[in-house]
């Protein structure tokens, strides 16, 4: 925060890339149009003063023809006519010694020459010196004529265009470096904004975002892109964080039971007996760990999608069949009836193994929770095991088959199915069941794996879980 | 049996050596591919364990290389790796079984015992006996003390597994691999159910049991008068 009023500062406005572009393209600008203008300008006085000369060329040429045909006399009062109509014609015609013998100039004018065709000469009052061109020529008779026109109002003209000239290049000059300043200014704001924002983001405060200006330009959208970013990497750090902490959990739960009874097995037995019982119950610790350590393992290499190649086709009624199979006796013993509807299904690409341990899951799942009554709860014994059903299917849909296992018992809440399926999720009610509690958690993992998904339903009562997978072969 | 151990780590390979010993079997270690390649192409060993992550030859190229020139010793993979795909690839390779860290040692020594019963010819016995039970593998009849015994496709199977490893330890996760083939970690005793469910066929109205239950390890079926 403390860095921004150096970073606004003019010296930072001017090292930005938007004003040198801005100053680039306005110096480009003024360049272009000042060699228009002076082209323009010297292309202009040509025309004109070469216009002014072959008209001058024309009266002269006038004059000498009267000389010819009548007399000096002649061109005396032709000289006369002209001078007395209002113009900017100037004449000068010389007497034999050198004064003036007609004309509207009261001498010769001095700096007139042949290759320079402009004077000044002295007008009437008010007008002072003034600009003239003209033609000196010798008449027949050996005396000197000057035929020239006015033009001072041109030079004004002029004059008057190049001080505007230069006023727009002042004035576009310094609008260009100004609007350069003022874009790289309000460019830098906004830079600086997100600046100190990706700032506070690299500090840690994951929940910052970049400011928008709400203009929908490309800044604008440059910065709801990196937002859009921001929020993706945030939900994954949650993700990231949320199942670190579960793996913590899973772990140092059990690992600090293990190391609690070895310390208690160490200060309190009493016999050879007691150490032995001790110790197999600390190996049953750490295989309870390793079980735990293993699903989770499993899990981060399912969702990294690590076993591509071991996908084949394969027959999902028959995996039911045989994981079903394969618990039927346990569900028997727990009061369970299984029911099976396996419905014809095409083959599905998958890895078997998985697929048939996702089924266990399901059908170990629907044993453990899933009984009418949960334990605990007295009376209503005798309807207990007639409810127990646990349902089986397998139905193709469309371009999927769907494995679904339903059970009576108490079933997920809504706002806990998400939970349950999330990565490495688990409720807080499985973490102090038997088993590793990861069981959906890798269902769902194999389902993702398969391009496929999980679903929970209310199976009015109880718990209704689908299991999807395409039929379809693409990955 | 004569075991060869292929295994980097000191501590892992001389608890393996000194607990087959123990288990009354000849142990040998070698630390490394290449010596163990050569180990187990000289000596007559009966199975092989054999560490996947090595330093100069890994476990697989080991296996792969002995395969190649014909030597057939049943060979046990051990692997810190998962088993989703690694599994496959060990097999593959010319692997016979496969076993991921951390093991307990019954399953190894279990599995190791298997695997030495699976180079000698009894594969080929059509008929299996255990004291008087009797299995015959080509009518699929069972029958103790001339008393046909009736059992389901799965139950059969898992009788043969049994019977085919008598006398020696067989334990869960080798019953779910053999007779059901699935690797997974079946979170519930169901294997202990089918088991049990197969003992109240073959031995309840018996005297002598036949099939037995070795605490911490699995099951094995024997006739005690042996």
């Amino acid at each position: 925060m403390t860095q921004r009023p150096s970073l606004r500062g003019l010296g930072a406005s001017v090292a930005t890339t938007v004003f040198g572009a801005t100053f680039a393209t306005t110096t480009a600008f003024l360049v272009v149009t000042a060699a228009l203008f002076a082209t323009l300008f010297h292309q202009a006085n040509a025309i004109l003063a070469s216009e002014v000369l072959s008209a001058l060329a024309v009266e002269v040429d006038g004059l000498r023809k009267i000389e010819a045909e009548n007399g000096l006399a002649a061109v005396q009062q032709a000289i006369e006519a002209r001078v007395r109509s209002p113009g900017p014609g100037l004449y000068f015609l010389a007497s034999r010694d050198g004064g003036q013998r007609a004309g509207n100039l009261s001498q010769l004018p001095p700096g007139l020459r042949a290759d320079q065709p402009l004077f000044s000469y002295e007008g009437a009052p008010p007008s002072g010196t003034r600009l003239a061109a003209g033609l000196m020529v010798k008449l027949t008779d050996g005396s000197l004529l000057v035929v020239g026109r006015d033009i001072d109002e041109q030079r004004t003209l002029a004059e008057r265009l190049r001080l505007f000239a230069l006023l727009g290049f002042g004035v576009v000059a310094i609008g260009g470096i100004g609007t350069g300043l003022l874009i790289s200014r309000t460019v830098l704001g906004r830079v600086d904004g997100m600046t100190e924002a990706a700032r506070a983001i690299m500090a840690g405060d994951l929940g910052q975002r970049l400011p928008r200006s709400g203009s929908d330009d490309e800044l604008d959208r440059l910065a709801g892109s990196l937002n859009d970013m921001l929020s993706r990497i945030e939900m994954l750090m949650a993700g990231l964080k949320e199942v670190s902490d579960n793996i913590a959990h899973d772990l140092k739960t059990p690992l600090n039971r293990l190391r609690n009874r070895a310390e208690a097995a160490l200060r309190e037995a009493g016999s050879v007996e007691d150490l032995r019982r001790a110790h197999e119950q600390t190996i049953e610790a750490a295989d309870e760990i390793i079980k735990t350590f293993n699903a989770l393992l499993l899990i981060a290499r399912l969702e990294a999608g690590a076993v591509e190649d071991t996908k084949q086709p394969v027959d999902l009624s028959e995996v039911v069949a045989d994981v079903a199979e394969l618990y039927a006796p346990v569900a028997e013993e727990a009061g369970i009836e299984m029911k099976l509807h396996l419905a014809p299904s095409p083959p599905v690409l998958a890895n078997r193994q998985l697929i048939g341990q996702a089924v266990a899951n399901l059908i170990d799942n629907a044993i453990k929770y899933g009984r009418r009554k949960p334990c605990g709860t007295s009376g209503e014994r005798g309807d207990e095991t007639a409810a127990s059903v646990l349902m089986v299917e397998v139905a193709a849909q469309f371009d999927t088959v769907a494995i679904a296992v339903s059970d009576r018992g108490p079933g997920i809440a809504p706002e806990d199915r998400a939970r349950a399926l999330a990565r490495f999720g688990r409720l807080e009610k499985s973490r102090n069941a038997p088993g590793t509690g990861l069981g959906l958690s890798l269902v769902a993992a194999v389902a993702r794996l398969h391009g496929g998904d999980v679903v929970l339903e209310d199976n009015a009562p109880g718990l209704r879980v689908v299991l999807r997978l395409p039929t379809d072969t693409r990955r | 049996m004569r075991v060869l151990v292929i295994e980097d780590d000191d501590e892992a390979a001389s608890f393996l050596v000194k607990a087959l010993k123990e288990s009354g079997h000849a142990a040998e270690w070698a630390a490394d591919g290449a010596s163990g390649l050569e180990a187990a192409r000289a000596g007559n060993f009966d199975v092989l364990i054999v560490d996947r992550m090595l330093p100069e030859r890994d476990g697989l190229t080991v296996i792969r290389m002995l395969r190649s020139e014909g030597v057939e010793t049943p060979a046990l993979i051990l692997s810190a790796l998962g088993e989703v795909d690694d599994r496959v690839k060990g097999l593959k390779a010319g692997g016979d079984d496969y076993l991921t860290k951390p093991y307990a040692y019954v399953e190894l020594l279990a599995r190791v015992e298997a695997l030495s019963r699976r180079s000698s010819p009894q594969e080929q016995v059509t008929r299996l006996m255990v004291g008087d039970l009797v299995l015959d593998r080509l009518s699929h009849r069972v029958t103790r003390g001339g008393e046909p015994i009736i059992l389901q496709p799965r139950e059969f199977r898992l009788l043969e597994y049994l019977m085919k490893h008598a006398g020696q330890v067989v334990t869960r996760t080798m019953l779910l691999e053999n007779v059901w083939d699935y690797h997974f970690d079946p979170q519930t005793n169901v294997i202990d159910v089918h088991v049990s469910r197969l003992r109240s066929k073959i031995d309840k109205q018996f005297d002598k049991p036949l099939l037995h239950t070795v605490r911490g390890a699995g099951y094995v079926i024997r006739d005690a008068a042996t």
